[in-house]
């Protein structure tokens, strides 16, 4: 059994992933997947049983799967390949960048393990894949939140013509927007909750606990909006300032993510080219190689879990 | 296994080799001309490589020069994007691009910058220039082909320097894993690279046993004897084992222009402003008395 994320309660679905891609890949007979070496643990499995002419396995050699995904694209393909977060970014760079993204070639690379979602230590720990991937043109980057977030955007990244990056949550994975009125679209950031004090701009799993925070939160009369805001590049300007316009709001950005080029920063910056200033925070990881051990202790350590949002953003309304 | 037979090599399929060695030094003349037009250029590897490139477009490939994205073309990435004044030379001798155009090489806004792009020129497939790309896309463009059911070939022309690259044998090993036989390399061992001759950087040889040692079908000729070349290129492509191919191509840095063949050796060759004009004449000179 690989590992899958805490769900805290919540309702699971199983490799949301590889279903959707399998729902894709049936209406579109263009698309392909190549992995290197890590199928079974990028939900992959579930297309490859299911279209094992139209899966590669490219062995433990991610160049080389990224550089023949530019190739099957030139040929017309469009191509998902998967790998752990560490790997695309830290390894693969230079093929992403020159043989994908120059080109604006039609790749979807799709990575697990994104920010701290294993206990394995730095070796697995993509805590600088966004900061990575950022600066990189061409790239639309995607930072889903659950497994119906995943669903829905893996069909809109194959129906999206480009390259795409994909922060993937494997196995059973927490099912939690179901429940909202939501919609992914690409470029778009959403508000799932509203309220008075506190706007939480959230992106990937960090868009769940903020929205268990703002329940707990709601408990102390302490009113919290919840912005998920899956896409962070390109991000969407326009959504994010008019919401961080509204006056009196504490801002607080929360990613699973270095607190260094990730979506704070991103935020950050952007509310500042357009002269709004609000009291602004950030919920992210240090800029440190971090522990390994088991991940909820890691969560609460770093300040990921629900309990360690609550009670940062109170002492933030008490200063 | 595919039937190499069937495939019309375009304009020069007959050429013998005294028209190949023609187009070889046309080749050479247009990227001498471009030099000279930014008093700059790879113009040794572009001189050692020419016999290597008339083959390819005069013996090898298949093309239509009038619509470089024709789908039943074969495929000729230039991984070594600095080889570009090289490959634009013979995409002019080839009549893809207007010999004119060479006017232009590597100013503002041309269609011939001086490192290969493919969003600039009609006949640059890939972008290369950042090393040990080329042969990883052509895994990817080979396994492409194949799910099309196309019997285009991929030539993928990269340089003794590549081999220092991993990313190059990730792909050699996944080539002969998937048994690419619609992937040719086409390596150019002019043994220099930036900092000196390549077999000082790192363990270039053996070279065709290591090729062989990773499951390809592997030959070693003089990259500028024209009757060799195009007899590896035919049992390249003519091999009927389920596996990559790759030739090894020896070749001289500034051949065809003696005083640029034994000055200092270098990566990148220092020629002065007067001197481009003079190649050219000796270079025709040549040509003249053959």
């Amino acid at each position: 059994m690989i590992a899958s994320l805490d769900a805290g309660g919540a309702p699971t679905v199983d490799a949301p992933f590889g279903h959707a891609l399998n729902d894709a890949a049936r209406a579109n007979a263009n698309i392909v997947a190549l992995t290197a070496d890590l199928s079974k643990y990028t939900d992959l499995h579930v297309f490859a049983n299911a279209n094992p002419s139209r899966f590669y396995q490219m062995g433990m050699a991610e160049q080389v799967m990224l550089s023949a995904a530019a190739g099957l694209a030139r040929e017309g393909f469009t191509p998902f390949a998967t790998t752990y977060a560490v790997f695309a970014s830290r390894r693969a760079y230079d093929f992403i960048c020159m043989a994908i993204a120059e080109e604006s070639l039609d790749v979807k690379i799709v990575c697990a393990l994104p920010g701290l979602t294993t206990g394995y230590g730095p070796s697995h720990q993509s805590t600088e894949d966004l900061a990575i991937f950022r600066g990189m043109p061409n790239l639309t980057i995607i930072d889903p939140c659950d497994a119906t977030d995943i669903q829905m955007a893996t069909r809109a990244i194959a129906a999206h013509r480009g390259p795409v990056y994909m922060r993937l949550l494997r196995g059973k994975v927490p099912d939690v927007l179901r429940e909202y009125d939501y919609q992914f679209e690409l470029g778009r950031v959403k508000l799932l909750r509203d309220g008075a004090d506190v706007l939480f701009i959230a992106t990937g799993l960090m868009t769940m606990r903020a929205l268990q925070a703002a329940e707990q939160l709601r408990a102390d009369s302490i009113d919290c909006a919840v912005l998920h805001a899956p896409t962070i590049k390109p991000l969407d300007v326009d959504g994010i300032r008019e919401a961080a316009s509204k006056t009196g709001r504490l801002v607080v950005v929360a990613e699973n993510h270095s607190r260094i080029g990730g979506l704070g920063e991103a935020v950050a910056a952007e509310l500042m080219r357009a002269d709004i200033h609000p009291r602004f925070r950030q919920i992210a990881l240090p800029d440190e190689f971090l522990d390994a051990g088991a991940l909820p202790t890691l969560h609460e350590r770093y300040g990921l879990s629900v309990d360690a949002v609550v009670t940062r953003v109170k002492k933030w309304l008490e200063a | 296994m595919r039937d190499v037979d069937i495939k019309q090599t375009n304009a020069a399929g007959a050429a013998d080799t005294v028209s190949l060695k023609q187009r070889a030094y046309r080749i050479r003349r247009h990227a001498l001309r471009m030099g000279e037009v930014q008093g700059q250029g790879y113009i040794a590897q572009a001189l050692g490589f020419a016999d290597v490139l008339a083959v390819c477009y005069f013996h090898a490939l298949t093309y239509r020069a009038g619509d470089p994205e024709w789908e039943g073309r074969d495929r000729l990435y230039l991984s070594i994007g600095h080889y570009a004044i090289a490959l634009y030379a013979a995409l002019i001798e080839a009549g893809v691009l207007p010999e004119d155009e060479l006017e232009t090489y590597g100013g503002d806004d041309s269609r011939l910058p001086m490192s290969g792009m493919a969003a600039y020129t009609p006949g640059m497939e890939i972008t290369g220039g950042s090393l040990g790309h080329g042969l990883g896309i052509a895994v990817g463009a080979a396994l492409g082909l194949k799910r099309k059911q196309s019997t285009s070939l991929i030539y993928n022309l990269l340089s003794d320097g590549e081999l220092g690259e991993g990313s190059t044998w990730e792909a050699v090993m996944s080539a002969a894993h998937h048994r690419l036989d619609n992937l040719i390399a086409v390596v150019d061992f002019n043994n220099q690279q930036a900092d000196g001759p390549s077999q000082d950087m790192l363990c270039a040889e053996p070279l065709e046993d290591k090729w062989r040692a990773f499951g390809w079908h592997a030959q070693r000729v003089n990259g500028n004897d024209i009757d060799a070349l195009t007899c590896a290129f035919d049992t390249a492509r003519n091999h009927d084992r389920a596996r990559p191919r790759a030739i090894i191509c020896d070749t001289r840095m500034g051949k065809g222009v003696p005083f640029l063949e034994s000055r200092e050796r270098n990566h990148f060759l220092r020629v002065d402003a007067h001197e481009w004009a003079q190649a050219i004449d000796i270079l025709d000179r040549a040509n003249a008395q053959s």
